[in-house]
């Protein structure tokens, strides 16, 4: 059982988490999550997606509320704008995994954190997606992410904190390996 | 039914399955406490260290270290390294200086609950015993990620149970998968044979060969690391899985690492994730791998900072002589066209699992790893010895045998005599 001494508070329910993990150790199906987001054509490249049901825990489960997101392109890719791209979308997610993990990670250690700020740059050329070139791929040709952190902790714990982060990402994950994606079409 | 070739079952209070440094270990304590015991060994002693490893293997712990209860090295060069023979010979010769009751070309082929205790089946007869200590060691069987299946045919997969030297392999590249002792050994042998390598890094230890001038070992001994004990540590369960540190025994004491490598032309890329078609697709996560290992190894030599400074020890910050940190040419390739004859063979250095296929009582978990407090197996009587952190950090070296199995033994004797005074068995 970990001691865990509350003194630093980053709003992360730790000892909630470490009960979790103890009861999923004895019911490893139940740490089977399915996550799931609905997408609609709006117009030109708009598209406006929705996120509220998952399943997790051996059943349905729901977010407090449908959360939506516009997604489209800025105007100098002759579109209206009406939302971040797609591929924004892929940094915001890196982002707030690996800020979420920061704060959970810090609070575990007993890290008091007073302010964390992640910027994500990723670079693209777009000549892959505009068929242009074979030799560029579509995504992104590498991301970097620069965290600024102000916390009661030496700068070698903050790293830790920030390496443990990532060590234990979903997005990260995602984006530094390869996934198998099916993709079905239904008439 | 399931007697022998020789008729009846054999009657004896404990069998020791595994004729290694752990199995003799506890019949040198067992027979300490005077409780009449088998060594059953499917080979012959120290067989693992004669037939499963590369013909360049020495030891990751200095002679000094090379010591079993009641023996410990005596030869001209305590701070050298053992090759795999010589380990062989030295565990041999404990056997023999002791009359080890001892039972080689033994095979055990199942082990079962029978009455008030076990029934042990081998290829050449049955025991039957009130208790058993499994000492068949942890690194049975090489695993092979299920990916493997997919690597297009004409590459030559070998395991290191498998690979012996760099002249057994096809002309041309070879793709090492994995970053602990074993593939970073590899690597850099293959290299220096003049091949072209490829390292696959996922997660792994680094730890300097010498800090301030000794071993490495020589702190972690000292300072008590070596000995911390499984109730000590924060997540035991995380401990236990730990891959081996990143270090080589050679005359030289020669550091081994990412850097040495890179700065030797091998080429360091991350995890090995996915084969899909004919490309090898590498994770990108390497440079926060390499980065939790320097922050680990950092950490580690903290601590020696640290005992130093409370130990009064003379030394001074220009001593101590930290390894730098980890620099890889970045970015590294996220693919490889395994068809193109870059690469002609795989080595898999992705980990050892132990084999309890002779098993036949329910104290595996679904992993298929033992259930066990301390060396303390669940079930009535049955112990395990040898297991990575099993009852302390040095529980699966040869140096933490002698303890480790002194204290099982000493349970192990506790719950004979228990049985004995109830009746439940009979002294043989």
């Amino acid at each position: 059982m970990n001691m865990y001494t509350p003194i630093v508070d980053n709003g992360v329910n730790v000892p909630a988490l470490l009960e979790a993990r103890e009861a999923l150790a004895e019911m490893p199906e139940a740490a089977r999550f399915q996550w799931r987001a609905s997408c609609h054509w709006v117009h030109g490249t708009h598209c406006q997606s929705e996120v509220e049901r998952f399943s997790g825990l051996g059943k349905e489960q729901s977010h407090k509320r449908c959360f939506t997101f516009d997604a489209d392109h800025p105007e100098i890719f002759a579109a209206e704008d009406s939302g971040a791209t797609p591929v924004e979308y892929i940094l915001v997610g890196l982002a707030s995994c690996l800020t979420a993990g920061v704060a959970s990670v810090a609070q575990h250690r007993n890290i008091q954190l007073n302010s964390v700020r992640a910027t994500v740059c990723g670079d693209m050329d777009i000549q892959g997606i505009l068929g242009m070139d074979r030799d560029v791929r579509n995504g992104y040709q590498g991301i970097q992410v620069v965290f600024e952190i102000d916390a009661d902790a030496s700068p070698e714990d903050i790293e830790a904190v920030v390496a443990q982060s990532q060590k234990r990402s979903a997005v990260y994950d995602i984006v530094t390996n390869p996934s198998a994606v099916s993709v079905e079409v239904r008439s | 039914m399931g007697n022998g070739p020789g008729g009846a079952s054999r009657r004896v209070t404990a069998v020791i399955v595994g004729g290694g440094q752990a199995g003799l270990a506890a019949s040198h304590c067992l027979a300490g406490h005077g409780i009449d015991h088998v060594v059953l060994e499917r080979g012959q002693v120290a067989n693992a260290w004669r037939r499963q490893r590369w013909d360049s293997l020495q030891l990751l712990t200095p002679n000094w270290l090379t010591r079993l209860p009641g023996c410990s090295y005596r030869g001209p060069d305590p701070d050298g390294y053992m090759d795999a023979a010589q380990v062989a010979d030295f565990i041999s010769a404990y056997s023999a200086a002791r009359g080890t009751p001892l039972l080689e070309q033994t095979r055990v082929t199942s082990l079962q609950q029978e009455d008030e205790g076990y029934r042990v089946q081998t290829d050449r007869g049955d025991w039957l015993c009130a208790s058993v200590v499994i000492a068949s060691g942890a690194f049975n069987i090489p695993v092979i990620p299920s990916l493997a299946a997919a690597l297009p045919r004409g590459l030559d997969s070998l395991t290191p149970f498998q690979y012996r030297n760099p002249r057994q392999l096809a002309d041309g590249g070879v793709l090492v998968v994995g970053a602990s002792a074993t593939g970073l050994q590899l690597a850099d042998e293959i290299q220096r044979s003049g091949r072209r390598v490829i390292l696959a890094a996922g997660e792994h230890v680094r730890m300097p060969r010498t800090y301030r001038g000794r071993d490495i070992l020589y702190w972690m001994h000292r300072t008590g690391l070596m000995d911390e004990s499984w109730r000590e540590v924060d997540d035991i369960r995380r401990a236990r899985r730990v891959p081996s540190p990143q270090l080589k025994g050679s005359p030289s004491r020669e550091c081994l690492d990412l850097n040495s490598l890179a700065a030797r032309e091998v080429e360091v890329v991350g995890r090995l994730a996915g084969v899909s078609g004919s490309t090898a697709q590498f994770s990108g996560s390497l440079d926060n791998t390499a980065r939790l290992a320097d922050l680990k190894l950092n950490r580690l030599l903290d601590r020696i900072d640290d005992w130093i400074v409370r130990a009064g020890l003379p030394g001074s910050e220009r001593e101590a002589d930290r390894p730098a940190p980890t620099v890889l040419d970045a970015p590294h390739r996220l693919t490889m066209d395994l068809g193109s004859g870059e690469v002609r063979t795989v080595i898999w250095a992705t980990g050892f699992r132990p084999d309890y296929s002779w098993l036949q009582v329910p104290v595996l978990d679904r992993k298929g790893l033992l259930l066990h407090d301390g060396g303390v197996v669940a079930a009535p009587g049955l112990y395990a010895l040898g297991l990575p952190f099993m009852r302390r950090r040095s529980s699966s070296f040869i140096c933490g045998a002698a303890e480790d199995a002194r204290e099982i033994c000493d349970h192990l004797a506790t719950y004979v005599r228990s049985q004995w005074r109830r009746g439940r068995i009979r002294a043989a």
